[in-house]
């Protein structure tokens, strides 16, 4: 790990001229962005623009050819595997929803906690009433305390993502990525999520991709427009949505 | 093991299990001794043989299943952790034979005379004490699958390269065993054995005994499996299965996992082995042999991938079947048949035989009053696993 003497910035992520290229294709071309501690913020652009890339980079799957992903100020990512930077309080939630299907509601929030993960510690796992105290708080913030023994596998769509958001809590994490957490929900659904990341954003930094713009607007948090690979706008979204390029490449005419 | 661990490991089934086998050790044997010879209830003393070489072989399915069923490693490998535990025992019972060998030769076996041989290699030193054969039967194994493992995970070999290279571990080792300078007999293996700690191995008492030893490896490698599966590792075993990356980002790191369950499975397989030699009475270069692997995991599929219960009785059912047909007009198509079940199960049995009856149970329970199964579900530490995808 590469700690340095100071905090090189305030930011709780800061990127900085980051490229990623496969195959000659630039997925990232000199991207820079900063997000401060407890601020949420919504990430839009169109298909292919380096959002999804760019959460592989922060949580380690992901190399980068070049540049600088700071977190906390002091903490360089690029250097870290997945596991160690999930450990450091680096939470994602994937666009496809991933549960673990074949386990039920409660075990999955019961995998996610950030207790001992180390092989020994989960062989003599004994279960303590703080845990399944924080998995009970849980299931009741993400609405899942009814299904708690149902398998993960047999919830509706919208509930896998809950599910998924819950497990983000559980986890606890210091930043938390949610890739379109709304994909596929209902109106009721999508509403329902804004205020449960409103809530979640009261104790953690979020950052937010989602290409459903009424959904956005419901956060009403600064918006960054990625374009092939780079920062587009940054603004409120009356700002972002009202540049000529963002209506050019992602909103159309 | 806590005693915890115990008592959150076992359900009916595995109590019925352990029940089963448990009466299997001690009745059969039995049988076979204290009954008079032809008797209508008495085991006559090849079956018994027959039957301890089927727990060997439900041992290594439960090695199997543990990692395949449980963790989603398909080792196509195996059987060569389970010869190496063979070996290991072979070189024992070769060491008691001194001089009663061809060549009454008091240290070097047969095969080091006729090769000649000046002295013992260094690698066979500690094999004539039993205590050190039998440690060798677990470190053996499972060094070679740490190593192979520590490889293998940290790399991210996964699926069915991890499966093929597993193919190419097990072939590699056939390769040298078959060579007379490697030093474990060659193409002829290690056999010709004559004592275990003292006892002649062809004798009834040693037979009964090998064999209800072999039930109590197999009651203890359940015992291990099942606490394994049902405490939180045996949930993040399954998470790894379903969703390995799901998992790393959740803050587990995968390969450390993925290397205890491997290398526990391996030290099982090598034990399985070792109960094997003196009852078949033989070892040699072809338990090696890729095809061996790929049966084993045959057995694993046809009796319930993921289910421990169901690897065993795969075991016992497949080679059941296997010692049946070989033996009359049929032998020449039982690759065929074997070929044939793997693509029934598959298609008509996905879960295997236990894995279809626990589903067939599951659903029949359902229409019993929902809140009744959500509590058993919530109780119920493991669940039902898919088939591969």
């Amino acid at each position: 790990m590469n700690v340095m003497d100071t905090r090189a910035t305030s930011a709780m992520l800061y990127l900085d001229g980051v490229h990623v290229s496969f195959d000659g294709f630039h997925a990232i071309n000199n991207l820079s962005l900063t997000l401060e501690p407890g601020e949420m913020r919504a990430i839009i652009g169109p298909n292919g623009a380096g959002k999804t890339t760019m959460m592989d980079i922060i949580t380690g799957k992901t190399k980068p050819d070049e540049g600088t992903v700071l977190f906390d100020g002091v903490t360089d990512l690029t250097r870290l595997d997945e596991t160690r930077i999930a450990e450091l309080g680096i939470g994602r939630k994937f666009q496809k929803p991933t549960v673990f299907e074949s386990q039920t509601v409660q075990d999955n929030l019961l995998l996610a906690l950030n207790v001992d993960h180390s092989v020994k510690g989960t062989l003599f796992w004994r279960g303590s009433k703080a845990e399944s105290e924080r998995i009970d708080k849980v299931l009741e913030t993400i609405r899942l305390t009814e299904a708690r023994g149902r398998l993960a596998g047999s919830l509706s769509h919208g509930q896998k993502q809950w599910l998924e958001i819950g497990m983000l809590l559980a986890q606890d994490p210091k930043l938390l990525l949610v890739d379109e957490p709304v994909a596929g929900m209902t109106d009721v659904e999508t509403h329902l999520t804004a205020e449960l990341l409103k809530e979640i954003n009261k104790t953690h930094t979020v950052m937010v991709v989602e290409h459903d713009m009424t959904f956005v607007r419901e956060l009403g948090v600064k918006v960054t427009c990625l374009h092939e690979g780079t920062v587009l706008a940054e603004g409120t979204i009356d700002q972002v949505s009202s540049n000529e390029r963002v209506i050019e490449v992602y909103l159309g005419r | 093991m806590t005693p915890h661990m115990l008592t959150r490991s076992l359900d009916r089934g595995a109590t019925i299990f352990l029940l089963v086998v448990a009466a299997l050790g001690v009745l059969i044997p039995l049988s076979n001794l204290l009954l008079p010879a032809g008797s209508f209830l008495q085991v006559p003393t090849y079956l018994v043989a027959l039957w301890g070489k089927y727990v060997c072989y439900a041992i290594l399915a439960l090695s199997i299943d543990l990692i395949w069923g449980y963790c989603g490693i398909l080792s196509l490998g195996h059987g060569a952790f389970f010869a190496l535990g063979g070996y290991a025992m072979g070189m024992y019972l070769m060491r008691q034979i001194g001089t009663r060998g061809v060549y009454g030769n008091p240290v070097l076996p047969d095969f080091m005379v006729f090769l000649n041989y000046s002295k013992l290699p260094w690698y066979w030193y500690g094999f004539d004490v039993f205590w050190f054969a039998a440690l060798m039967v677990l470190v053996v194994p499972g060094l070679l699958a740490f190593c192979f493992g520590w490889l293998a995970f940290r790399s991210r070999v996964t699926g069915v390269y991890l499966s093929i290279i597993t193919q190419a571990m097990t072939y590699a080792l056939l390769l040298a065993f078959f060579r007379n300078d490697f030093g474990f007999g060659g193409n002829n293996g290690l056999t010709d054995f004559k004592d275990i700690l003292g006892f002649n191995v062809q004798a009834e008492g040693t037979r009964a005994a090998l064999f209800a030893l072999s039930c109590l490896a197999l009651i203890a490698g359940f015992l291990i499996c099942r606490a394994i599966v049902s405490s939180k590792l045996g949930k993040v075993l399954i998470a790894v299965r379903d969703a390995e990356s799901r998992t790393r980002f959740l803050g587990y790191r995968v390969e450390s996992y993925k290397l205890f369950v491997f290398t526990v499975s391996a030290c099982m397989a090598g034990v399985a082995g070792a109960l094997y030699v003196p009852q078949v009475g033989i070892i040699n270069p072809s338990e090696f042999a890729p095809g061996n692997s790929i049966e084993a995991v045959i057995w694993v599929a046809v009796g319930g991938r993921g289910t421990l219960i169901g690897a065993a009785l795969g075991a016992v059912v497949v080679n059941y079947a296997k010692t049946f047909f070989t033996s009359g007009m049929l032998a020449p198509y039982w690759l065929f048949m074997l070929g044939a079940m793997f693509i029934l199960v598959t298609l008509l049995l996905p879960k295997g035989i236990v894995g279809t009856f626990n589903a067939w149970r599951d659903s029949s329970s359902e229409r019993r009053p929902a809140e009744a199964t959500r509590s058993a579900a919530a109780e119920d530490g493991v669940t039902e696993p898919k088939m591969a995808e």
